[in-house]
Order: structure tokens, then sequence, then C-alpha cells
């Protein structure tokens, strides 16, 4: 038997709307006007909520957050390809998806604030919490998509998570039960190429993260993470593969993190400004604009108009946060089961009684 | 009513919820084709076909991983762990997701999970094959632990495990699995998940034990009624988490005399959290300090030095009588 290859892969990539908001005729998806509207102000909406967040935080407000500033186009371009019956798997800085989908601002507020009540999503926006865990939320996604499959419903499943959890067991799993199951999920990996101080080249030695999805048996794709309509284009394509039975798809978004890792982290530590600043130059924001202006579909009196309306939406979000009453303190215990187990019970007695200026076996409401 | 081996019940248990409720599949290594290793899942791709019964790749992380996200898409999966060995590459899903989700929505999304595994010693099978790590599981908010002790006990366990809201650990006692054969009903059958059983009546002294530990306690609780005329009784535990502390600490009034076997290693397992549970709530009843008969604090040696390790019904005839002559 000669020495001969079995097999050889390609890694396509994928980028339609370039820096300058020039479009490729031939790749152009065709969005009718309102789309692109809505993607631009999607992650306007986005964009202007992150940098309320940050300062949010440091004035105390909210707690610990991970803004996803320069990075709305991985999140919102899969976000518009959904349809309303499909399921959102959020890593952590999909907020610009979580939106799209319906999620209040003042929910994220909530979660960001320190409040599980942040993770409680109206059914409609078919969304799962948000994940800690990093990796751990893409074997639920393959789960539920194959719940949706096996009660006969047309829904997929988009799992996001980001280039660090490639390298979590969590993932390799989840990608192989997904492939050997064709399970109707896509997998968007938001590489923006930073996990805290640890940078891609040393989070893999592959080139892409497209290319592990070869190893398990389905198509990858690197797209431009910044392009929107790329993004779209490649999970729009990846979920009718998966409502056609064919399986799922790996989508890398290549993108760039422009800020910290989270507040709490300070990443002069580990990259200069100079590292930074040719990712500023390919914000998805522009390019949007910019083509959204060539198609006479935006100018600056609209620029206006919708800056206004996203601070009016941020501010009543902010206040509908910081006038919400948390329910009695005791809450946490009737969320461990279903029903609470008698020594549970005790103890939320003991709890209670434990409060600074509670009488002893009496509740607060 | 058949008399059946705990594998068998435990398949009856499986046929009739899968039955019973559409929503019910089971998923893990070599569960369908194979029947399972010990052929708990005999008969159940034959009769109810792949979609509901998955042969998975072999990763235990996602085999829970995707089964708590069945269930949070309606399902009500039944994973199989081929040895809870292994189960504790699937800690992580279980403590950082199944164990929580219900508090992390603030009860919007419950996690309604089995996850099945056999434990224990006495197969003679390679490292890992043999821990008792229930303690392990107990110690994690919001996940049940349930070991069954005989066949009828597993049939009705396991069945109400499946239509429990919550995740349920459920650990199989594998050397019981076909030791004995006991009376199962026919007719579906369900047990509170979170109730001991009094497996034998007594007065002067009360034994705790679960699992494969029950076998070796009755008979020493038979050899030391016999030789000393007393009577002892004899709590089968079901439920490690939530524990049943009522039934504990009215054995203890009532008794004043209180021994724990556990197969698990001696520290920081159920019998110290049963003890606990004595301090707190009957301290004053006691007669004598409440004594462990556990296994050592000891990686669990290979099968070929085992069984020594293990409580067998010297070492619990033993604490019994010293209890008593406290």
């Amino acid at each position: 038997m000669p020495r001969k290859i079995v097999q050889r892969f390609q890694v396509p990539f994928l980028q339609v709307l370039d820096e300058k908001g020039k479009v490729d005729p031939k790749l152009d998806p065709g969005l009718p006007d309102e789309d692109l509207v809505r993607l631009y102000e999607a992650m306007i909406l986005a964009r202007e909520a992150d940098q309320r967040m940050l300062r949010l935080q440091r004035q105390g407000r909210i707690g610990t957050f991970g803004p996803a500033t320069g990075q709305e186009a991985a999140s919102v371009g899969p976000a518009l390809a959904m349809g309303p019956r499909d399921w959102l798997v959020p890593s952590f800085r999909e907020m610009g998806a979580m939106l799209m989908r319906g999620i209040p601002l003042s929910t994220i507020l909530l979660y960001w604030g320190g409040w599980e009540e942040g993770n409680v999503f109206p059914e409609e926006a078919r969304t799962l919490p948000i994940a800690v865990i990093l990796a751990s939320q893409v074997p639920h996604a393959v789960g539920l998509a194959y719940a949706e499959r096996l009660r006969g419903e047309d829904a997929a499943v988009v799992a996001f998570f980001g280039d660090g959890s490639t390298s979590e067991g969590d993932f390799h799993e989840a990608l192989n039960f997904a492939a050997v199951w064709k399970a109707p999920v896509v997998f968007v990996c938001q590489n923006n190429q930073w996990a805290i101080s640890t940078p891609f080249e040393k989070q893999t030695a592959s080139e892409t993260i497209a290319q592990k999805a070869i190893a398990y048996g389905m198509p990858g794709i690197r797209v431009d993470g910044n392009d929107p309509l790329a993004t779209y284009v490649a999970v729009r394509d990846a979920l009718a593969r998966a409502r056609a039975g064919e399986g799922p798809t790996l989508v890398e978004a290549l993108t760039y993190r422009l800020m910290m890792h989270t507040t709490a982290d300070d990443p002069t530590r580990y990259r200069s400004d100079e590292q930074v600043k040719p990712w500023q130059r390919r914000d998805p924001l522009v390019r949007t604009r910019l083509l959204l202006e060539k198609r006479k579909l935006w100018d600056d009196e609209r620029e206006a108009e919708l800056r206004a309306r996203c601070k009016e939406t941020i501010d009543e979000a902010v206040k509908a946060y910081e006038t919400w009453k948390p329910p009695r303190p005791d809450v946490p215990f009737d969320r461990v089961y279903a029903t609470p187990p008698a020594e549970l019970e005790a103890q939320r007695k003991e709890f209670l009684a434990s409060l600074p200026g509670a009488d002893a076996g009496k509740g607060v409401d | 009513m058949a008399r059946m081996t705990m594998v068998q019940a435990i398949n009856l248990a499986l046929h009739q919820e899968m039955e019973r409720d559409d929503s019910v599949l089971v998923l893990g290594q070599d569960v369908g084709v194979n029947e399972g290793v010990f052929r708990v899942t005999a008969g159940l791709l034959a009769k109810f076909g792949e979609p509901r019964v998955i042969d998975t790749p072999l990763a235990e992380s996602a085999i829970v991983g995707t089964a708590i996200g069945m269930a949070l898409g309606g399902l009500r999966p039944v994973a199989e762990i081929q040895f809870s060995g292994f189960a504790l590459l699937a800690l992580g899903q279980l403590e950082g997701n199944a164990a929580r989700y219900r508090s992390r929505t603030c009860g919007q999304r419950g996690v309604p999970l089995v996850v099945r595994m056999p434990y224990g010693g006495g197969v003679r099978a390679l490292e890992h094959h043999s821990e008792s790590r229930e303690a392990i599981f107990a110690h994690v908010p919001g996940l049940k632990v349930v070991i069954p002790s005989t066949p009828r006990t597993a049939r009705a366990l396991l069945a109400a495990a499946i239509r429990d809201p919550d995740p349920v650990i459920f650990m199989e006692p594998k050397k019981s699995y076909r030791a004995f054969r006991e009376e199962v009903p026919e007719e579906p059958e369900t047990m509170e998940i979170g109730r001991a059983r009094i497996a034998r009546e007594g007065n002067d002294l009360a034994v705790v034990s679960w699992g494969a530990m029950l076998r070796p306690t009755l008979a020493a609780v038979e050899q030391v009624e016999e030789a000393r005329g007393v009577s002892i009784r004899v709590i089968d535990l079901l439920t490690i988490s939530p524990l049943d502390r009522e039934t504990l600490v009215r054995a203890v009034k009532e008794t004043g005399r209180m021994v724990v076997v556990q197969e698990a290693p001696l520290s920081f397992g159920p019998a110290s959290e049963i003890i606990a549970t004595v301090n707190d709530e009957a301290l004053l009843w006691l007669e004598a300090p409440v004594k462990r008969i556990a296994s050592w604090d000891v990686n669990t040696p290979y099968f070929a030095r085992e069984e020594a390790f293990f409580p067998g019904v010297e070492r619990i005839r033993k604490g019994i009588e010293e209890t008593l002559d406290f």
C-alpha cells in the first residue's frame, strides 16, 4: 500500500463589508434596508450601553463588568440571522445579541449588579443565562438542540464562546457530540484574541479556530468578526444547514477585545496601545455607518436622533435597575430545589433570625 | 409480583418510565446496542429506538452537559455513567450547572436530570471501579443523592428520581446488582426521595446503613440479637441528600444508641453528617457515643486486597457490641 493523502482540508474566510464600508457585490446577502439599519442601531445601543456600564462600575453602581466594545458585529449579525424559535446560548460578551432577543437592558444591569434576577429572561427571548464557567454552556447548547429535534421542533441553537474557551474540554466534547448527532446547533467563537492576558498564539498552536471543526467532521469558517454582514451570512447559512438536518457548523468570528477583559483587569500590564490601534481602525460601527451613508439610509441627523434614543433607553434601564426592589432576603432558600426539604426550611428560619434587626422566626417581606 | 435482581428492577423502572412519559430518554456509553455493561438498559433500544436511547461518545462531562441541555429543552434525560469513578469528570457540569440552574434562574429553569452510576466495591475490576464517593455529591446544594439497597427500593426510587423536578444522583450498589432477589410489584411504584426506611424494627440500638452495606449490617444485627437477646433497629437510609434527619433523631431518642455503617472512607462522609445531626438534636438521649464503621482513609486498594478494607460482618458486629456495652 503506498503512502498517500487520505484527506485534504480548506479553511474558508469570509468578509462581505470592508473597513471602508464597501460591500462585495458577489457576497452581498441583499438584506432589506430596515435590517441594515437594525444591525447598526443594535450595535450602537450595545456600544452605548457598554460605555455606560463601565461608568456605572467605576461609580460602584454595578459590579465587575466585561465589556464587548469592538465586538458588536460578532454578536448582532448572528442574532439577526436567528429565527424567533431559535435558542441563544450566550457566553458573557453577547449583550448586543441578548438585547436583540428582547432581553431588557434593565435585566442585564441586574445581572452585572449581582442579582440572579438578571438571569430571568422573557420566555420568548429563548435565551439561556450568561455562562461563567467558560465552555460549560457549549454541551448545553448541543443537548438543547437534540431536544428540539426530538420534539419535532424546527428550532436550532446558536452557542457563543470565546477563543479561550476552545482550550476547554467541554468545547471539544460538545463539538464531537454535536457532529456525531448531527445536532441543529451553530457554534460561534468570538475570537477576540485575548483570554485576559493570554494572547491567541499562546492559547492554541492552530492558525485558526475554524479549523478545529474539521477534526470533528463539521464545516468551519473564519469570518471577519467586525463585519456584521459576514457574521450574519455565516450564521444564516449554518442555521440553514442545521435545519436541513446536515448538522453543526463552527463559525469563528475574528475580532478584537479593544478594552479590558473586565473592569477588574488592567490590560496595560500585558499589551501596548500600539497593538490595539490597528483594531480600532477596524471598528465595526464605523464601516456599518459608511455603508448606510452610501445607501442613503443615514446622515448626521439620524445619527444624533439614534444616539439620543439610546441614551433615553439606557437612562430608563438604569432607573428601572436602581429602583428595582429586591424580594425578601431568604429567596435563595426557595430556589435550591422545587420544594425545599425540611432541613432547608429550618436553616431559612435561622438565617432570617440572624439578620440584623430581624426577630427570630419572623419573615421579612 | 416477580422476584427480581436489582438489575432487573432498575431495568423495569426504565421501561415503565419511558412508556409513561415520552420525554424520558436514556443516554450514556454502551447503553444502547450493548444494553449497558451490566445490562441495566436491556431492551430499551429495541423498544424505544435510537432518538430516545443514545449510545454516546466516551466523555462523561458531555454526557452530563448535553443531558442538562436536554433537560432545559423539556426532556427528562437519564444519563448513565458507566462507573461512578468516572463521574468526577462530570463534576464540573453537576456542581457548576445542574445543581445551580434553578437558583441561577430564580426558579425559571430547573434541570430534571437523573445521573445513574454503579458505585462501590465487589466486582473485581480495575482502579476507579470500587469507590463510594456519595459525600462529594451530597455536599453540593441543589443535587439529591439516592442510594437504593434492594431491588424493590431501586425500582421505586429510580421511578421517583425520573419524575423529580431536580437533578438526582442515583448511585447503584453494583455488588448488590445480582447478589439477591426480591419481590417487585408489576405495577409502577415510587418511594419518596428523602425518606429512610426501617429495614428492621428494634429498641436497644439503631444501625444506619445504605447501599451494599445493608446486607452485612443485617447479618451482623442478626448475630448480635441472637447472641444477646437484644432488639436492634436497622435504618436503610436510601437518600443521602436530603438527609432524613427526623428518622435518625427519632431512632436515637427511642434507642439511645447508634452505629453508622458506611462503605466510604471514614472521614467527612455521610456518617459524620449523621453524627452531627444527632449532636444537634438528640445529644442528651445518647447512652453511648455514636460509632462509625467505615472504610479507611486510604485510596481504595486494587481488587486483590480491597475486600479487607470494606466494613464486613465481623467489624460491624464488634462495633454494635461495643456500643451496646459502653
